[in-house]
């Protein structure tokens, strides 16, 4: 055994440092607990799909009067404020005629019942989203979860390059600010600021709590909200017994939005 | 040689200039608001987190809450305590603290921070119009 007076001195080194190193741990070790404590999760009555989709049967809706109860329960919830100049106006969900809606299935003649009649528009919350390819900040996405096409305001920088990739105008623009044009606020939920895009989300924060969208809610059953990957749902129910069309479907962005004519 | 005693002047004048404001404030430091709790807030004694936990770190949590809600569409937040908290700036911060021009803008006009968050959300959802 030879333990020079250097050894020992090496080996009280290595001590010394071990013991300096102990606190350092301690405070990792404390910060990951800290961590570790707070989880989150989904709700409990959360509604869930893989794909959520609408089937909207045209036949129930002959004028605009019959669209007004379902855009005001839209626009109402979500504070979506009224412009009157056109060139500003904000909307989530909106009536057009068949040949502005359905471009390229108008033919020359049409019925007349369907060329005068208004259809009902929305994002179309497409499985192949050319506005979230568009967006340079992530701010619209496609939810995983459940393939909803939403928006974080939070990171929306204004570029409107997303209004110009979707096909379906289902974006606006707020040229200004939104809060003095809101008739009446629902404290619930948020507003929106001047620069910012919005849209219809699908009512991501009702499906959250279980209950359905507030446009299906009102519509009396003319509108059928469900898993469109789900065989023994609904819409696929009603898509398998009905002739549907969706919008611009040659576009390949596969519209999540079926329209029965 | 002549300039040096109006060198050495113009120095001390320049430096009486630049350090005015922190012998003229000397001792005069604007002291922390003070925490004002509303009456809700008070009966339920502790917040999501610890109190020390929300002072330092609640804009993290905030910024959590909104990438988790927003993003993922997780909305509940069990606390280490076991209880169950609707992630909601709005909805759930401010039903206790209603009192934000009191509970929030004093500090952070004292900090001179200016979060944005009021931009969009609705800063008293209890007020009825």
């Amino acid at each position: 055994m030879d333990s020079s007076r250097r050894r020992v001195l090496q080996l009280l080194g290595l001590s010394a440092l071990g013991l300096s190193v102990k606190p350092v741990l301690n405070a990792f070790a404390e910060e990951a607990e800290q961590q570790a404590q707070a989880q989150i999760k989904r709700g409990e009555n959360a509604l869930s799909a893989q794909q959520w989709a609408m089937v909207v049967d045209t036949r129930a809706f002959e004028s605009e009067d019959d669209f007004a109860p379902l855009i005001e329960a839209c626009h109402k919830i979500h504070n979506v404020p009224v412009l009157e100049n056109k060139r500003h106006e904000i909307k989530w969900i909106w009536t057009d005629h068949f040949h502005n809606a359905f471009p390229g299935k108008a033919a020359r003649f049409l019925s007349e019942e369907v060329e005068k009649r208004p259809f009902l528009v929305l994002c179309n919350h497409c499985e192949n989203p050319p506005c979230v390819r568009a967006c340079p900040t992530k701010a619209t996405f496609k939810r995983e979860s459940d393939g909803i096409v939403l928006m974080d305001f939070h990171r929306c920088i204004g570029c409107r390059f997303c209004m110009a990739a979707c096909p379906f105008g289902a974006r606006s623009f707020n040229f200004r600010d939104p809060r003095p044009f809101i008739k009446e606020t629902n404290k619930q939920f948020p507003t929106r600021m001047k620069g910012v895009v919005e849209k219809c989300n699908f009512c991501a924060e009702r499906l959250a709590v279980g209950q359905l969208p507030a446009c299906v809610a009102a519509s009396d059953g003319a509108l059928t909200f469900g898993d469109l990957y789900d065989p023994a749902s609904e819409v696929r129910e009603l898509i398998r017994t009905n002739f549907t069309i969706r919008r611009k479907q040659t576009l390949g962005t596969e519209p999540s939005v079926y329209y029965i004519v | 040689m002549s300039e040096k005693k109006l060198i050495i002047l113009g120095l001390i004048i320049f430096v009486v200039i630049v350090t005015f404001p922190l012998w003229y404030n000397r001792g005069k430091a604007a002291p922390a608001p003070e925490r004002i709790l509303t009456d809700k807030a008070k009966a339920a004694k502790v917040c999501v987190r610890s109190t020390d936990y929300m002072k330092a770190e609640h804009m993290q949590l905030l910024d959590l809450w909104r990438d988790s809600v927003v993003r993922q569409g997780t909305r509940i937040y069990v606390s280490p305590s076991g209880k169950e908290y609707n992630m909601s700036l709005s909805n759930r911060c401010l039903d206790c603290h209603s009192n934000k021009a009191e509970f929030c803008d004093r500090c952070h006009n004292y900090a001179s921070v200016r979060p944005y968050c009021w931009d969009c959300h609705i800063d008293n959802p209890k007020e009825t119009s």
